[in-house]
């Protein structure tokens, strides 16, 4: 290593990864349902999308988790957005894809993608 | 890219209770399940919570499993990291709450209170992999020393920040760097590590080494930078192989990366940094010892003056710090030394280490605010004293130091408040007592530590401590007298003021320190001929109740010495000559009919 | 030179920058008690009896490194120094074999003179468990009793600066702390050069020469045998210390008439012999250097420095000139021309040398050293065990006469003779024989002053005769080592090279009497001792080796010339190659 941008580049590229780590209060949850119906309705691949793109982008105040069943099975995927002082954001029959503009969106943007959403459905 | 990130500890402690081969069933199961892309297993330093141990914290939930056996990984994968259901059985207790819901580590009573700058990265990062460091903006204080500031810059940085030894002097930093740039000018300089951690008990130095090593790398280099010195040596002890085996990958990464060697981030400035092993002699801890040591003698002081840091290593100016004082140093010029002197006290800044043991719930290692009250530290952080026992005294800086008797319970602990109660902060044991623990009986369990690792070469201290030892042991056998207390306390003012070193200069302070608080217990040896805490078993007197005594023979039966003798159903008696006061039958006697005094 | 000035227990003191507390106080008229602190060689402010109060000081400082600052106050006897320094002397006897009644060095032990200044009245106030220790008696020089040990390491500073040998160190450590070998190994079994450095400068009775004196007795009480003592030239430099002679004080006379009244029947002179060694040498040297022998040649007479050869420099001992030493040189010239004389069998012959060195003991025990088939010589004694008998055989040796003199025929000596006590002695007794025999002429000035003085290396070159001649000379084997080092790796030559094993040469032998570091810190034994030497040499009308009538009468009478057969067979000796341990 030569330089400070060097320096600099490693650390940009690391910190997403080692940020996974950290336990802020202020972090955006995002969890995914991944129970029985969930893996098997294609949760798998919307979990390493969200978490690939949440680490890509730096967005260190957004952990990605998984969790069991949520307890709607018929909507699987399940993703739900977390903001702390704001309302539960649940969306649902998520794929990658959808998955990569909730993130846009929402956790860049602050828009909630109402057309995914639970609310949409009901 | 991985979604889940599973630290597994690789510290001293988790190691041998079996971590690295649930780190290789962990990969199995991983393997096994498809996951190998998706969840990344990282070996970490040490979190501290060492009773707890093998310890694992799964990312992003930070989910903490204690005492993890090999049995239980493959419940973990299936369950937690491909399901995403926690295995509640295994989660450490303090992390659930009274609901059921499970909390962050940090919101438990042993994390809460604590503010971890030298152990930031301890447990968190993986210890071989120099990029995890960078990743938490490490060598970016080295970056910005060599490219921004001047040498009187850093060293006004780490004097405003008030930063103090961490080793047991508590000398300011900034100033032992200023005067090794300015008593002599120019020419070779050595900056040193003391890792030679001695202190029974203590092991904070080890798991800084084991879980951030480039923290220490870094800020030797930029100590370096300060005084004008191109060569640094870290002087770790050889019981310590994780350690030493982390930092010379390490070491050869940071080599590898530029980081050491020659040139550092174009600025000019130089920076070699090699590894001595010291046999583990308490004495190589003593600056000069240590020096002496390096330089591939018997490690043994000299008299000082001179100071290091103008005849040290090999001769030349060095500056020699701790571990933990070092771990400080890129935080402080990162964040400012303002951000530093605001934690902590008036004259004792930022954190402090310490290593808790004894009768405490949460054995391990804390770091806290300098000044955070002995009572925070055993009731709050450290979960309360086991069984319901009262707190009875705290011994702090180890061998060098004394004790805090239960008055000073809400004591501020930093260098000056300690020192004003006789004891020492030191390297930072903490080891906490409770009414079950003989303060003569410590005092002279100290003393025999300090009779086996005097080097021997100043007469207070080879001689003087010995006979300390046996006027001590005298007492605890019930032949002391009252003019023993005396000499015994004379001797100790005598070696104190009279040692070569550090460790003669604080060898009696065990002594001088419970004579202070706890005299009458001294007292009651020599006078009473009794050991008030049941502890000096030649003092001891095991006798049955014949009133309450049922006549079971349990205790009869239970003595390895047939020291007990008495017919079925009728009262038993201890024979007390051949009693050995092993305590075999009390525990025995379902009656209570047994007692000691 | 800067000076600093500071106040000692209120007075005034100016002191050189760079002077400890120790030195400015000498300044001023106050000694500090001190035990291990010997200048420049033990330097390590370990037995703390020179502490004194410091004001400012946060406990008391040791004296004997401390430095001086501008404005210091120092208080060398307060009530808190005194005290500390009584504790200190109580544990340290505390763990001290105390049996001072028939200690070797009582009336001069450094630790019992402490005792009594400070009154220590209760010697075993602190008794308890003492270091186990067992005596070292297997070297052939001297012994090892650790329960008289102080711990104060001035033997092991002055093995390894001074001697540059090393072979003694501290083992364990704590209250467990004893000196001795690596690996416990017995001294006899390293490479312990018997230099006796390490005796000399013990402050107790820790470390001792092994006492001949019985056997000497007993030889002279045994009717059978014809008693013959020799003294080396060190030893009247020095003898007159031990019963309170200034040092440097000349005793040849009073010891001559000792030695006569303890009952020897010969009295001789190791003198003689050191004539007849610059004979010997002489005509080596310009042997090997007329028939392109190996050169430098080096002298032989130190046998603490040939054992060193033979284990630090093994391929140089053909160096070594094969000239037996003095002592070895006379017991031979003793055992065979005296006793042809006489007519005595030399098996009844007993050589008793008296010498300033330890190392000789172990020279009478070497191989071929026995030129009548029996041991060249059989008893060697130092010269603090000569005064130890002088005391026990009720002689009062202040009053003895001055003028008495060695007996006839092997005590007449010349001047060149007696300075082989001095380092560079040897080389300017055979400059003065070698010079004149390359040129046949007769010296105008004798004294070779580049090769005199107390330095440890010494150079010089003389045109003689069309040659340069170039030669050295070292005392002390720290300095020998850093000599020839130099000469092997090419970047120093020499025809002739002096080496003594002792600092200063034999007046500064292992034997000698020792002197409290109270003196030895500030007055150089070696200067003088060797100034007693010097004079005896001007004062000498014959001050050249080949002119000694008595030498000449034994070539003419019995040898031939100098390295004629019968002088290889009786004079000249073989070496080994040892190993370092």
């Amino acid at each position: 290593m030569k330089s400070l941008e060097e320096l600099k580049a490693i650390r940009e590229r690391m910190q997403g990864q080692v940020g996974l780590r950290s336990e802020d209060e202020t972090q955006t949850r995002v969890v995914v349902g991944m129970a029985t119906c969930g893996i098997a309705s294609g949760a798998r691949p919307v979990l390493n999308a969200l978490s690939e793109i949440v680490q890509t982008k730096g967005l260190s105040n957004v952990a990605v988790t998984q969790t069991g069943c949520i307890g709607l099975c018929q909507y699987e995927p399940i993703v739900e957005v977390m903001e702390p002082g704001k309302e539960k954001v649940t969306y649902v029959k998520m794929t990658a894809e959808k998955a990569a503009e909730v993130v846009e969106q929402h956790l860049i943007g602050g828009t909630v993608v109402a057309k995914y959403t639970l609310n949409s459905i009901e | 890219m991985y979604r889940s990130h599973v630290l597994v500890c690789g510290g001293t402690g988790c190691t041998s209770s079996g971590s690295e081969e649930i780190i290789r069933v962990l990969k199995d199961e991983l393997d096994k399940n498809g996951l190998t892309s998706e969840v990344s297993v990282v070996k970490t330093g040490c979190h501290g919570l060492c009773a707890l141990g093998p310890i694992m914290i799964v990312y992003p939930e930070a989910v903490f499993y204690s005492m993890v056996e090999t049995k239980d990984v493959p419940e973990i994968v299936s369950e937690h990291l491909l399901k995403g259901r926690v295995v509640s059985r295994l989660v450490y207790d303090e992390t659930v709450s009274s609901e059921g819901e499970i909390k962050s580590l940090a919101d438990t009573n042993f994390y809460k209170k604590q503010h971890r700058i030298a152990l930031r990265n301890c447990g968190v990062i993986n210890p071989e992999n120099i990029e995890e460091y960078i990743g938490t903006r490490g060598y970016e204080a080295l970056g910005k020393v060599v490219t921004e500031m001047t040498p009187d810059d850093v060293i006004k940085c780490i004097l405003d920040s008030g930063l103090r030894g961490r080793g047991g002097g508590g000398f300011p930093t900034g100033r032992k760097w200023q005067l090794a740039k300015d008593l002599v000018k120019g020419g070779q300089k050595y900056v040193c590590c003391n890792a030679d951690e001695g202190d029974p008990g203590a092991f904070m130095d080890r798991s800084i080494l084991e879980g951030d090593p480039h923290a220490l790398i870094e800020a030797m280099a930029i100590a370096g930078y300060a005084i004008g010195a191109n060569q640094g040596y870290v002087y770790v002890r050889a019981e310590y192989p994780i350690a030493v085996e982390r930092l010379q990958i390490a070491i050869n990464q940071a080599k590898e990366y530029g980081l050491l060697g020659e040139n550092i981030f174009g600025s000019g400035f130089s920076f070699d940094l090699g590894i001595r092993l010291g046999a583990g002699a308490f004495v190589c801890g003593e600056e000069t010892a240590l020096m002496t040591s390096i330089e591939g003698n018997r490690g043994e002081p000299r008299p000082r003056p001179p100071f290091p840091a103008e005849k040290g290593l090999f001769g030349k100016p060095t500056v020699l710090n701790n571990v933990e004082t070092y771990a400080n140093i890129p935080q402080i010029i990162l964040n400012g030394p303002e951000w530093f002197s605001a934690m902590g006290t008036e004259k004792s800044k930022g954190t402090k280490v310490f290593a808790l043991g004894g009768k405490i719930k949460n054995t391990g290692l804390v770091e806290i605010p300098m000044g955070t009250t002995l009572r925070e530290v055993v009731e709050e952080i450290g979960g309360g004293i086991p069984n319901g026992k009262k707190f009875k005294a705290a011994q702090t800086g180890g061998p060098s130091g004394g004790c805090i008797p239960a008055e000073y319970f809400d004591i501020e602990m930093d260098y000056d408040n300690l020192i004003a109660i006789g004891s020492m902060m030191g390297s930072g044991g903490l080891i906490v007592m409770d009414e079950d623990n003989c303060m003569v009986d410590i005092a002279k369990f100290f003393l025999e530590f300090t009779v086996d690792e005097s080097c021997g070469k100043c007469t207070p201290c080879r001689i003087g401590t010995k006979r300390l030892y046996e006027i001590l042991d005298k007492i605890t056998k019930g032949n002391g007298t009252l003019e023993d207390i005396d000499k015994l306390e004379e001797l100790c003012y005598f070696i104190k003021e009279n040692s070569l070193c550090g460790l003669g200069q604080t060898a009696p302070n065990p002594v001088l320190s419970t004579l202070k608080f706890f005299r009458d217990e001294y007292v009651a040896h020599v006078v009473d001929k009794k050991c008030p805490a049941g502890v000096c078993k030649d003092l001891l007197r095991y006798t049955i109740d014949p009133d309450k005594c049922k006549g079971c023979t349990m205790c009869a039966r239970v003595c390895p010495n047939n020291a007990i003798s008495g017919a079925v159903k009728t009262p038993h008696v201890i024979d007390t000559d051949k009693c050995v006061k092993c305590g075999a039958c009390m525990e025995k006697c379902k009656f209570g009919a047994i007692s000691k005094c | 030179m800067d000076y600093i000035n500071i106040k000692i227990n209120g007075l005034d003191v100016s002191a050189p920058k760079g002077s400890t507390i120790l030195e400015a106080a000498r300044l001023a008229n106050i000694d500090i008690p001190t035990l291990c602190f010997l200048k420049e060689i033990n330097e390590i402010g370990a037995c703390r009896m020179c502490v004194v109060e410091v004001k400012g000081a946060r406990s008391l400082c040791a004296a004997c490194v401390y430095p001086i600052n501008e404005g210091m106050e120092v208080f060398t006897n307060t009530p808190k120094v005194i005290a500390a320094r009584k504790k200190n002397l109580q544990l340290l006897l505390s763990n001290h074999d105390r049996k001072c009644l028939s200690c070797v060095r009582s009336g001069n032990c450094e630790l019992q003179k402490l005792c009594k200044d400070y009154k220590i009245e209760e010697e075993g106030l602190y008794d308890g468990e003492r270091t186990p220790s067992e005596i070292d008696y297997s070297a052939a020089h001297m012994y090892r009793d650790n329960s008289k040990c102080i711990l104060c390491r001035r033997c092991v500073a002055v093995c390894e600066k001074v001697q540059g040998v090393g072979v003694i160190g501290a083992n364990e450590r704590g209250f467990k702390t004893f000196i001795g070998s690596a690996f416990e190994m017995d001294l006899a079994d390293t490479s312990c050069v018997s230099c006796g450095q390490c005796i000399a400068v013990c402050p107790t009775g820790a470390l001792s020469e092994k006492d001949n004196t019985d056997e000497v007795l007993a030889a002279i009480n045994n009717p059978e045998k014809y008693v013959v003592v020799q003294t080396a030239p060190a030893v009247r430099a020095a003898l007159g210390e031990a019963f309170g002679l200034p040092i440097g004080t000349n005793v040849e006379g009073k010891m001559i008439a000792a030695l006569r009244r303890i009952g020897f029947d010969k009295v001789f002179d190791t003198n003689f012999a050191a004539d007849l060694t610059i004979m010997e040498e002489a005509n080596e040297f310009l042997d090997r250097v007329k028939n392109g022998g190996k050169l430098p040649l080096i002298t032989s007479c130190s046998p603490g420095w040939v054992k060193y050869c033979e284990h630090y420099f093994p391929d140089m001992t053909d160096n070594l000139s094969s000239c037996k030493s003095p002592q070895q040189m006379f017991g031979a010239i003793t055992k065979t021309y005296f006793a042809e004389k006489m007519g005595i069998d030399p098996k009844n012959i007993v050589c008793v040398s008296v010498m300033p060195c330890t190392a000789k003991k172990f020279e009478i025990g070497r191989d071929d050293q026995n030129a009548a088939g029996v041991a060249d010589v059989d008893i060697s004694i130092t010269t603090r065990e000569l005064s130890r008998l002088i005391d026990r055989m009720g002689i009062n040796f202040l009053s003895l006469p001055d003028d008495e003199k060695f007996d006839d025929p092997l005590g007449r000596s010349t001047g060149a003779a007696v300075i082989f006590g001095a380092t560079g002695g040897v080389m300017e007794a055979a400059l003065r024989t070698a010079v004149e025999t390359l040129t046949g002429e007769t010296l105008d000035n004798v004294d070779f002053e580049a090769v005199r003085g107390v330095q440890g290396i010494k150079e010089a070159s003389f045109d003689v005769a069309g040659m340069t001649v170039k030669v050295a000379v070292a005392s002390g084997l720290k300095n020998a080592n850093e000599l020839l080092t130099k000469v092997k790796n090419g970047e120093a030559e020499y025809h002739f090279i002096e080496i003594m094993g002792c600092p200063g040469g034999c007046v500064n032998g292992g034997g000698q009497p020792q002197q409290p570091a109270s003196v030895r810190n500030f007055t150089d034994l070696r200067a003088e001792r060797a100034k007693a030497l010097y004079s005896i040499d001007a004062a000498n009308p014959i001050r050249k080796s080949h002119e000694n009538p008595d030498i000449k009468k034994l070539y003419d009478e019995y040898l031939g010339a100098p390295g004629s057969h019968k002088a290889h067979e009786l004079l000249h000796t073989t070496y080994v190659k040892r190993s370092i341990n």
